[in-house]
This record gives structure tokens, C-alpha cells and sequence, in this order.
């Protein structure tokens, strides 16, 4: 399953953020890299440097968009200039699908800037499927909705967290961006097992999958992006590949960032597990 | 005569079915835990150990988040109310070093806190935070005292700068452009990304060596954050008065802080308004330098000005 409807029927390798203190590096030395990830909210701007650093980027590797807000899961209404904003962003970067989180963040036009967790009801999967398909039809490139990792839980809750992606998912007819290392924090943090988490969810509709490092505490984990990524997160990743088949993968570093070529090996990890996967398959 | 109960099966009571969460008590519930999350610290960095109506805030967050083994629902939501805050505060850091210097640490962190209390983001983007920072001032000004005209001006320089990094470049409008139009009915638009200041304090060349200092500004992502960054405050006796003139622009990408002489901000100030050309002349004669105030000089303003790319067409006059 190289590749799928979710995710434009490309075939996207092993990529990386772009983030700033890797421009010089990327400018100067132009290493070969499959694609970029960029959080389309740093470039929804009108003009200035940052459109330019990315008209630049542009000229040399492919750019898959990640937002950060556009909160499927908040209950009010999705906000127009946002989206207007979102596909001038998609006609520029020529994005094969866009993604986003599958949370909450804003409420009567209030935002948290956070990427809050979703109490897992009926109601939550209704209003936050038909978001997306009004933004899958805005935009008109397909949408991988991505599992947030979390550190709290409702009350109020119908489903598990697996069972209310599948949900939504469904529903929205949506790809996934499935991130092992989420799945790995929320399951310390709430106790549940992360292999059948990942055994339980449409694995078709994997559209793309996040790998990163977090910051363990005592009584639970926090998702830094600031870190390594550690063993039982590359298992996850291997059994995520098993499920889903060869798919466009990126590591998140996005705080105490090392060198560009640091980051750039710690993804490229990614590609022994593609191999054994392909290797399996043939 | 005794009715007998229907016997059919349909008719039986059915078990309880769990009640389902509609949209409006969805709705009610975001509001809830976003009142939560949005609720100010303690000055130990905790969650408010007391809720809105004087009642344990435990109690309230315990109404819907759920204990695990190993924290209670204060202790879980509290990782969410206190990476709000640090979230916040981060980017005004960032976004206003210069306010920061001049205020001191102690007062610029609580007029943050009182600011996003007030005024809590409206936007999807964390770029807009301080955009209602110079009225929220204006009207607080005991927040800010005794440095009240430092701050007003320090934090109107600094939005001008954000301003001017990425805000909208329209199409610029050369001198061969105007050589044919009537000066009395020409009326010249500024580039949105242009903001003019008349400052009472000489900041720019503060606000240099502070964002120097200060190094990049950081991006937005989803990662949580460990810590608070801490930027040195070594600008804090920073005092000066002198008024001065600004035009914060951008020039290939790059913010630029442009003295102006007081005809110039009048004249530029005049057809921002949207003076004629020739109206807009009369007014920077009125400001004062009447006698420096030569054609040959303003044919150099002029060139330097449209060398720069700040006129354009007015918005209203595209529009229509």
C-alpha cells in the first residue's frame, strides 16, 4: 500500500519538519531530502520573508502541509478566513493532502492555541466529521486527521480513543496521520495497551505517519518533540508499517533542535523498517 | 372492572441506554475546560486551587475529567492550564523583547497575565496576540506606571515590527507612474506593511540591539514545551525623552526602522489618510519646516520613497 486516495496516490518517503534554524544548511548545502513537512500556520501570512524562505524551498523538494488550528473538534463553526487563508497556502505549495489534528482548541471564537483532547461521544465524531468534509471540499485536496497525544480524559466519553478515530474517520471518508509516538505518550498517560490501539484502527486509511521523542516523568509523559525517538515508539512504527503498508513517514523535532544532518539521520532510521516491511511483503 | 397489564414483551422496561452528549452539552463542556485552561496561575505556577464561585476547583474539574492511577482530574488538567500560560508568555517574550526590557521581568509578566486574562487570543494565529496590546495599555495604565509613554511607545514600535515582517506588499507605484496625474486630485495609497510613528522616546536604535540580543523568533508547532525561555534584561534603564519620527517598513524582507523629518510624517501621514497629493503637501507645510520645504527636495523624498516600493494603489480605488 505505497500509496492510497488519502494521501493523493503519491509515494512520499522519509521526510522532516522545516524549521528555521535549518535554513542556512538546507540554502547552502541542498541535501537530498524526500520532502518536507511545514506547519502551514508559519506561512498563512501575507507577505514577507517567510513566504519567500518557502517560494525558495519550493524551487527544490516537495512540501506536504501540517496545520495546527484548525480544530475539527471545536463545536462551533469552522472559520471561513482561515480556510480562504489555508488554500491560497495549498495553491502555492502544491501540497498532495493536507492534515491536521484531531482535537479541539477554540471555543466562541477564543482560541487556546493547544491542541486539546476530545471527549470520545457520538456528537464529538458527527460535528468534527462534517468539519472535515467542509474543509476536504474548501480546499479540495484530501485531509489526514492526526491523533493527538493527551494527558486527560472525560467523564462523558462513549469510545476509546482508537474507536472514536475510526469514527470520525469513517465518517469524514478521511485519511489518517497516524503518530506511533501519540499513541505511545496517551498510553502511558491513560493506561491502555498502544499495539491494540494500533490493531484496531482502519490501517487503509493511513494517509501518512508521524515519528518523534518526548520527555518521560515520573507520572506521565510529555509530547516535546525534543528528543530522540526511542525503541518501543520505532516497534510501534514497524507494526504500524506491518498494518499499513510502505508509507510517507516524518520525524517532528521542534525544540532544542540539533543540526540539520542530526535530524535528518534520525529520520532516515525510518527507512530500515521500510525495507524489512517491503522485504516481508515480497 | 381491573385492567390487566399488557403482557407483550415490547412493552417491558428496556435497561437504561447510556445517555448520549449532544452537541450543545459538546459545547458546554469545551466552554467549561476552556474557562480552565484559560484561567490564570498562581504566582507558583499551579492551577487556581479556587475556582470562579469561590468553590474548590478540584471539585469543578473533577465534574468531568477523569483520575488515573497516578494523578488526580486537578493534577491532569493542570499540565493544560499551565502550557497555556507558558505558551503564551513564550511567544509575547519573543514578540516583545523591547516592552520587556523597559518594563522589568516581574511587571512585564504581569501585564501579560492581565492582558491575555482581558483580552484572550482571537485569532488562529499566534502571530496576532498582541494586536490589542496598545489599546489594552491605553487603558490600564497603572499596569505600566511608571514608565507609561516608554511602554505605549515600545509596544506600538513593536506590533509596527510584526507588521512590517509579514503583512501584505502590493504592487509598488513608480515616479513614471505619477507623471501625468493631477497633484490636486492624485491620492497615493502606503504599503500595508508600512506603519508611521511619532514616538516620544528615540527606541529604534534600542530596539535594535534588544531583538539583536534576543535571536530569532521561534515558529509555531505542536509540541509542548519543558520550560520557559529567559532572555536577559540587561536594556532595563533604558530613559531618554526625545520625540522622534519612524517609518517601520520592510525592504527585501528585511524590517527596517527609517527616520523621518516632521514634514515628511506629515506628508506620509497626510496621504495614508487620504489626502491628495497636493492637500498632503500643504499639510506637511503647516507642520512647521516650511522654509527647508523646496521642489528639488521633495522630487528626492519622493524617489527615495518609491525606490523603497512604499506607494501603491489605495485599496478603495482598486476596489472600485
Amino acid at each position: 500500500m505505497p500509496a492510497n486516495r488519502f494521501n493523493a496516490f503519491t509515494d512520499y518517503g522519509v521526510g522532516i519538519g522545516l524549521r528555521i534554524p535549518h535554513y542556512k544548511h538546507i540554502f547552502e548545502k541542498k541535501p537530498v531530502v524526500d520532502w518536507f513537512e511545514i506547519i502551514s500556520e508559519n506561512f498563512m501570512c501575507d507577505g514577507g520573508r517567510p513566504l519567500e524562505m518557502l517560494d525558495k524551498i519550493l524551487e527544490q523538494y516537495r512540501v506536504v502541509q501540517h496545520g495546527v488550528s484548525m480544530y475539527f473538534g471545536s463545536a462551533e463553526k469552522l472559520n471561513r478566513e482561515h480556510l480562504k487563508k489555508l488554500k491560497q497556502l495549498v495553491k502555492r505549495t502544491q501540497t498532495p493532502w493536507v492534515s491536521d489534528h484531531l482535537c479541539w482548541g477554540s471555543v466562541d471564537g477564543r482560541y487556546t492555541h493547544d491542541l486539546l483532547p476530545m471527549p470520545y461521544t457520538f456528537a464529538a465524531a458527527k460535528v468534527t466529521a462534517q468539519k472535515i468534509r467542509e474543509t476536504r471540499d474548501f480546499l479540495e485536496v484530501p485531509i489526514a486527521v492526526e491523533n493527538v497525544s493527551s494527558y486527560a480524559e472525560f467523564h462523558v466519553s462513549e469510545m476509546t480513543e482508537w474507536e472514536f478515530l475510526t469514527e470520525v474517520v469513517e465518517r469524514a471518508d478521511c485519511g489518517i496521520l497516524l503518530d506511533v509516538n501519540n499513541i505511545y505518550v496517551s498510553s502511558f498517560n491513560h493506561g491502555f495497551d498502544p499495539f491494540h490501539y494500533l490493531n484496531n484502527i482502519p490501517a487503509e486509511r493511513v494517509a501518512q505517519i508521524h515519528i518523534a521523542g518526548h520527555s518521560k516523568y515520573r507520572k506521565y509523559i510529555l509530547d516535546t518533540h525534543d528528543h530522540p525517538v526511542i525503541d518501543p515508539v520505532w516497534k510501534l512504527y514497524a507494526r504500524a508499517l506491518q498494518l499499513a503498508g510502505k508509507t510517507a513517514t516524518l520525524l517532528e523535532w521542534d525544540d532544542h533542535i540539533p543540526s540539520f544532518d542530526e535530524v535528518h539521520h534520525e529520520a532516515l532510521k525510518a527507512n530500515r523498517f521500510i525495507q524489512q516491511t517491503e522485504t516481508a511483503i515480497a | 372492572m381491573k385492567r390487566s397489564k399488557p403482557t407483550d414483551s415490547s412493552s417491558k422496561p428496556k435497561p437504561p441506554s447510556p445517555k448520549r452528549q449532544t452537541l450543545g452539552e459538546l459545547q458546554d463542556l469545551q466552554r467549561l475546560m476552556a474557562k480552565t485552561v484559560m484561567r490564570p496561575l498562581t504566582p507558583a505556577a499551579k492551577m487556581n486551587p479556587c475556582w470562579t464561585d469561590g468553590t474548590p476547583t478540584r471539585n469543578v474539574v473533577a465534574g468531568f475529567i477523569k483520575p488515573n492511577d497516578r494523578l488526580t482530574a486537578f493534577e491532569r488538567l493542570q499540565l493544560y492550564n499551565r502550557q497555556y500560560w507558558f505558551r503564551l508568555l513564550d511567544c509575547f517574550y519573543e514578540d516583545y523583547p523591547g516592552l520587556r526590557a523597559v518594563l522589568g521581568e516581574r511587571k512585564f509578566t504581569r501585564l501579560a497575565r492581565e492582558y491575555f486574562s482581558a483580552c484572550p487570543s482571537a485569532s488562529f494565529t499566534m502571530r496576532n496576540l498582541g494586536q490589542f496590546l496598545v489599546h489594552f495599555i491605553e487603558s490600564h495604565p497603572k499596569l505600566v506606571a511608571p514608565e507609561n509613554q516608554l511602554a505605549l511607545d515600545m509596544a506600538r514600535l513593536e506590533w509596527a515590527h510584526i507588521e512590517a515582517f509579514d503583512n501584505a506588499a502590493e504592487t509598488p507605484i513608480t515616479p513614471d507612474d505619477m507623471l501625468d496625474a493631477d497633484p490636486q486630485s492624485l491620492r497615493l495609497g502606503l504599503q500595508p506593511y508600512l506603519t508611521l510613528l511619532r514616538l516620544n522616546y528615540p527606541l529604534d536604535d534600542f530596539l535594535i540591539a534588544v531583538r539583536r540580543d534576543q535571536g530569532l523568533r521561534h515558529e509555531a508547532s505542536n509540541a509542548m514545551e519543558n520550560q520557559r525561555k529567559r532572555l536577559p534584561n540587561k536594556f532595563k534603564n533604558f530613559q531618554r525623552s526625545k520625540t522622534i519620527y519612524l517609518a517601520v517598513h520592510r525592504h527585501r524582507n528585511s524590517v527596517f526602522y527609517k527616520r523621518l523629518r516632521a514634514d515628511q510624517f506629515a506628508l506620509l501621514t497626510a496621504l495614508r489618510e487620504g489626502s491628495p497629493l497636493e492637500k498632503a503637501f500643504a499639510k506637511a507645510v503647516e507642520s512647521g519646516s516650511a522654509a527647508r520645504f523646496q521642489p528639488k527636495q521633495i522630487t528626492k523624498w519622493f524617489q527615495d520613497w518609491s525606490a523603497l516600493g512604499w506607494f501603491c494603489h489605495r485599496v478603495e480605488a482598486k476596489s472600485k
